[in-house]
């Protein structure tokens, strides 16, 4: 019987014959803590009495969850790390540099074949270059910088088979939104997914970031994608380490294969406040939107910020709206200064905050009022989730929040792109 | 810790870890303030009323979201004894072992359980008992590994038993 992605990647760093449902202990390539989870994962490093990082080059830590600190809580948290980190000889992004998962990728941390952990949810995203990347808690990610390794319960995968070009207008956000309100926020829980077919295959593999960042909203553990000559050469211009493309034996065995025509797929947003209450744009369109969102690690790259200059080019932003725009890191934000699209978007009327996770995670730079609609690229609408319980939030695309601040209103992005 | 009694507090679908423990309160490590404000955004009054030895029930998909482990640390140090739910997602569930805060599977205990039961626990059998009608369910078992990490209150004190034995 052949093998999934998931099952040969643990069978290659455990050392077994590793099928799903194997308990395996495994070797990590890389380990990723940022300034919510690693305070606490310091903390257990030494209860566990832990002395050395297993090897300080395969580790880095990031501040960008709350970056610049708001208060003095979290610049204490913000010490321990830079304290830790300068002690133990590892990477430390500090503040400005970006978000943890955009950091990872375009500095090259991750390359195909990868077995990766962070104590962060959304490592998941690192599925799209073909590597097995998931999230883990703080004393997880403790055991996993003081050994090495980690025990891992090796999935069952779910595939998504896409089939069909998306109509202009409609993103790689629409798509994953889509999938997630279809199977479910707790339809993949404890399996990987992996996103295959046409449809993936024609995305640039910025915008596969997007879908790979989300499956944990199906409750997934990975978001896996096949590797192509678009993954060979995003990598290849970003890290030493030689790729190791893993694909899926042809008999491999899958719990289940999902199949999508996404070739009439309407622009889409998820309504407060689960992610999987997702409906075409078309039916909240006119709602009055006070505050609009472009960032995060689901949509705050170079493309994304294009789109949104694109359809923000020589227009205002509605006098009702704040649009808040944080780019997902120094070199997305330096590149996007480059190409002009900075000065399109302080003109249009937005707010550009530092590259981080600030508005997403509600820490701080945009916190919303009571009653207030927000409308964000990020990746949850959770009640409270970005500081504020009595605020609803929306998902949607780069597109529909731009389109969407220009007017005031939800509003569809297509006819920006006849 | 085999045997808990303690009354019952009810959640439903999706309680996500911003529901427990919103990231506006991450800026400490310190589990006693973080239980101040333990399922503040699912029901603002909890953290007030709680008190040690409470169950939590809920349904499908419980602790969703964030990787945070200050969420299981919260409901632990709010004197929570254990939680009950339909499903747990991922993470919320490796780390709830992680630290020792036990969490049994049952569909069936959470659609029958009612605000203000008190219920019997044995976490050994996996068994769930509501102590008026003497109904009984039980849970999904845990691997004999995970057992192994629960029995010992986490993978901290796993670690340094590991570490103790190799020495």
């Amino acid at each position: 019987m052949g093998k999934t992605i998931a099952e040969k990647i643990f069978s290659q760093h455990s050392g077994e014959d590793a099928r799903a449902g194997d308990l395996v202990i495994a070797h990590l390539d890389f380990i990723m803590g940022q300034d919510g989870t690693a305070p606490l994962a310091i903390n257990s490093f030494h209860e566990m009495r832990g002395e050395k990082v297993f090897d300080p080059s395969k580790v880095a830590f990031v501040i960008d969850h709350s970056a610049p600190s708001p208060n003095e809580g979290v610049s204490s948290l913000h010490k321990l790390m830079r304290e830790f980190t300068s002690k133990q000889g590892i990477l430390l992004y500090d503040i400005g540099h970006g978000v943890c998962h955009q950091l990872m990728l375009e500095q090259g941390h991750v390359v195909p074949g990868d077995l990766v952990i962070g104590a962060d949810s959304h490592t998941c995203t690192y599925g799209a270059l073909n590597a097995f990347s998931t999230g883990v808690g703080s004393t997880d990610l403790a055991a996993g910088i003081i050994s090495g390794k980690l025990w891992f319960k090796v999935p069952e995968t779910i595939k998504f088979l896409c089939e069909g070009i998306l109509p202009p207008g409609v993103f790689s956000k629409d798509l994953i939104l889509y999938l997630i309100g279809d199977i479910g926020a707790d339809g993949a829980t404890y399996l990987a997914a992996e996103y295959c077919g046409e449809t993936i295959s024609a995305l640039d593999v910025e915008e596969r970031f997007t879908i790979a960042n989300m499956a944990i909203e199906m409750g997934a553990k990975a978001g896996l994608m096949e590797f192509d000559e678009k993954v060979k050469k995003w990598v290849a211009g970003r890290s030493k380490k030689p790729p190791r493309p893993v694909f899926a034996d042809p008999d491999a065995k899958y719990l289940e294969i999902r199949k999508y025509d996404l070739s009439h797929l309407e622009p889409q947003i998820a309504c407060p406040h689960t992610v999987d209450n997702v409906s075409p744009v078309g039916q909240v369109e006119g709602l009055p939107v006070q505050q609009a969102f472009i960032g995060t690690c689901t949509n705050g790259r170079i493309n994304d910020l294009r789109i949104a200059a694109r359809i923000l080019t020589g227009k205002k932003v509605s006098p009702g709206v704040r649009l808040i725009v944080a780019p997902s890191s120094r070199q997305v934000f330096l590149d996007a200064m480059n190409e002009g699209i900075i000065q399109v978007l302080v003109e249009a009327g937005a707010a550009i905050v530092t590259p981080g996770c600030g508005p997403c995670v509600g820490t701080h730079n945009g916190v919303p009022s009571d009653g207030e609609v927000v409308l964000s690229t990020a990746n949850r609408n959770f009640k409270g989730r970005m500081g504020n319980s009595r605020a609803s939030i929306y998902l949607a695309s780069p597109a529909t929040v731009a389109a969407s601040a220009v007017t005031g209103r939800v509003t569809d992005p297509r006819p920006f792109f006849l | 810790m085999s045997i808990l009694k303690g009354k019952v507090w009810i959640f439903g679908n999706d309680i996500d870890t911003d529901a427990i423990i919103p990231a506006r309160y991450l800026n400490t490590s310190d589990p006693s303030e973080l239980a101040l404000h333990c399922m503040e955004d699912a029901d603002p009054s909890f953290p007030g009323k709680v008190s040690p030895g409470d169950i939590i029930v809920a349904g499908k998909n419980f602790g969703c979201g964030s990787s945070r482990e200050h969420a299981p640390l919260a409901i632990k140090e709010a004197g929570i004894a254990c939680v009950i739910a339909e499903s747990f997602a991922r993470i919320f569930y490796r780390n709830a072992i992680n630290i020792g805060l036990p969490i049994l599977e049952s569909a069936e205990a959470a659609a029958f359980l009612k605000e203000g039961h008190q219920v019997e626990v044995n976490l050994d059998k996996g068994e769930i008992m509501e102590i008026s009608s003497g109904r009984r369910f039980s849970a999904v078992p845990f691997p004999p590994f995970m057992q192994e990490i629960m029995a010992k209150g986490g993978l901290i004190n796993f670690v340094k038993e590991k570490v103790k034995k190799s020495e």
